[in-house]
């Protein structure tokens, strides 16, 4: 990147964006016959594919939790989804992010109505683009959603960055490593409650405020499109039964 | 585990804005931090809060650098989480809780160019030094974090690294002498614990099993350089700026025990 520009003078990103721009964002809802809720989500160059089985029982036995589900994420990149090939076995990169993810994703969950059981969350980077602990986020949720598991909201995710000196939403992975700052960021954006927040990278006080409000406004985005792809998905099934039915 | 009763004590007490050991809300317990206590390692400190002991031992070793930065020296920082330091613990190699501390406390030391890996390249694409951090938890009644950081920070301080000379294409290095390593500013992290509405600094144990949520901010100077929110629980906006100006206002008391170290 020896001399190029990251940022035009002008507030243009290296992709066209302006700063607070998210990508172009495909969402698709049950996608995957065998799981009992899934999702894709496509944000720029980011693919991602989550599903989600459960509440189903748990083994080994001792890991229920007697009064609640267990949620349990595994957030995992296909070997082929970066530029160097990763190794499939789990880095610990990526044992921090599926506890992080866990942990953004278990808030919005009803889990006191299943007792005993486990929520087994898989989240698969098809090709990583940056943000990818966010679209994965994004997509999780979705599929949460789509299993018909109880949820107090969806959980909408977006990182915002420093680069060049401006504050950025949806880093894609050029912005990501020669960016001074990532991030990630996620929120049950009805409720307005962070569930996820992860920084890496040197912010003021007031640069984290307002690093934090430009959050919220990409999830309030993020949100609006989740709930559209649910909707779709529903629209669809009873454009089907409809014309089964007729 | 923590009983119902304790909870109960934890919250009610939490709401007359009182703690169950007597601190107030944005008190930390008794820090106490020792170095040089390990000869064969290159530095090391040991940092008890309260009851929660760490022992951090910093080795310089020559080896080769990373393929994508040939000419940088390496930075690795591990977390051992040991079975003699709570019944909770159990042998076997590091858990997602030992992974996240060691990764949180890792970008901060590289958000804040603690070590200007720069300069420990010896021969670029070939031998560099490799700095190796290794976090020992002796003692576990809560906040491992701050504890943890603060102790790879004076370890870091109080670090010697010996004396390399390339010949060639070979490395000699000579122990006998010894250097101080290549530091600039050094972070601290304060961890925020929410619980039942309130946010307290520097939580025991008994709180961390109380909290709704906890978030680790890393400070260098007066910025966050890394931040990290664990806990299945969740923060308002407004909580997070809050947490960030309490993180920056009680990282002083921190710098301070760094800044009172023995000059080695």
């Amino acid at each position: 990147m020896a001399g190029e520009r990251l940022i035009s003078s002008d507030g243009i990103r290296h992709d066209g964006r302006r700063l607070d721009e998210l990508r172009p964002i495909k969402m698709a809802v049950g996608v995957l016959k065998n799981a009992d809720g899934s999702a894709y989500v496509e944000q720029g160059n980011t693919k991602i594919l989550a599903a989600v089985y459960g509440p189903r029982s748990i083994h080994p036995r001792h890991l229920a939790y007697p009064d609640r589900a267990r949620v349990r994420c595994r957030y995992h990149m296909a070997p082929f989804s970066v530029e160097v090939r990763k190794s499939p076995a789990p880095s610990r990169r990526e044992i921090e992010l599926s506890k992080v993810i866990r942990e953004a994703l278990s808030h919005a969950i009803f889990l006191e109505q299943f007792p005993a059981t486990a929520i087994d969350v898989f989240i698969e980077v098809l090709e990583a683009d940056g943000s990818t602990r966010c679209v994965g986020i994004n997509a999780a949720s979705l599929a949460l959603a789509d299993a018909g598991i109880p949820m107090k909201d969806l959980v909408a995710a977006c990182a915002v960055g420093k680069v060049e000196g401006h504050l950025v939403v949806d880093l894609t992975d050029l912005e990501d490593k020669n960016g001074e700052v990532d991030m990630p960021f996620a929120m049950m954006y009805g409720r307005k409650k962070i569930t996820l927040l992860q920084l890496d990278g040197i912010l003021s006080y007031e640069e984290l405020c307002k690093a934090v409000d430009l959050a919220m406004t990409a999830c309030e985005k993020i949100y609006a499109m989740q709930k559209e792809a649910l909707k779709q998905r529903y629209l669809a099934l009873r454009k089907s039964i409809e014309e089964g039915g007729g | 585990m923590i009983s119902k009763v304790k909870k109960a004590q934890i919250l009610s007490l939490l709401n007359s804005g009182k703690r169950i050991d007597g601190r107030s809300l944005e008190q930390y317990r008794q820090i106490k931090v020792e170095t040089n206590l390990i000869s064969r390692a290159d530095g090391s400190a040991r940092v008890s809060l309260g009851d929660t002991l760490v022992l951090v031992g910093v080795k310089y070793e020559v080896g080769p650098p990373f393929p994508d930065t040939p000419d940088l020296g390496v930075l690795t920082v591990n977390a051992e989480f040991l079975p003699l330091a709570s019944p909770t613990f159990e042998s076997g190699p590091p858990d997602e809780n030992a992974i996240e501390l060691a990764r949180v406390i890792d970008r901060s030391l590289r958000k804040s160019n603690a070590v200007d890996l720069t300069k420990l390249c010896l021969i670029p694409g070939k031998s560099v030094w490799i700095a190796w951090v290794d976090i020992y938890v002796l003692n576990h009644d809560g906040n491992l974090i701050d504890a943890s950081a603060l102790a790879t920070s004076a370890a870091l301080l109080t670090s010697k690294i010996p004396k390399a000379e390339v010949e060639g294409d070979k490395v000699k290095v000579i122990y006998e002498e010894r250097l101080p390593p290549p530091l600039t500013s050094l972070p601290v992290t304060v961890t925020v614990a929410k619980i039942g509405g309130a946010l307290v600094v520097d939580p025991v144990l008994d709180e961390e099993e109380v909290a709704d949520a906890k978030i680790a901010m890393s400070v260098v100077g007066d910025k966050i350089c890394a931040a990290q929110k664990m806990g299945e629980g969740s923060f308002e906006v407004a909580e997070v700026k809050k947490a960030a100006s309490l993180a920056i206002e009680k990282a002083k008391e921190l710098q301070d025990k760094l800044i009172q170290l023995p000059k080695p």
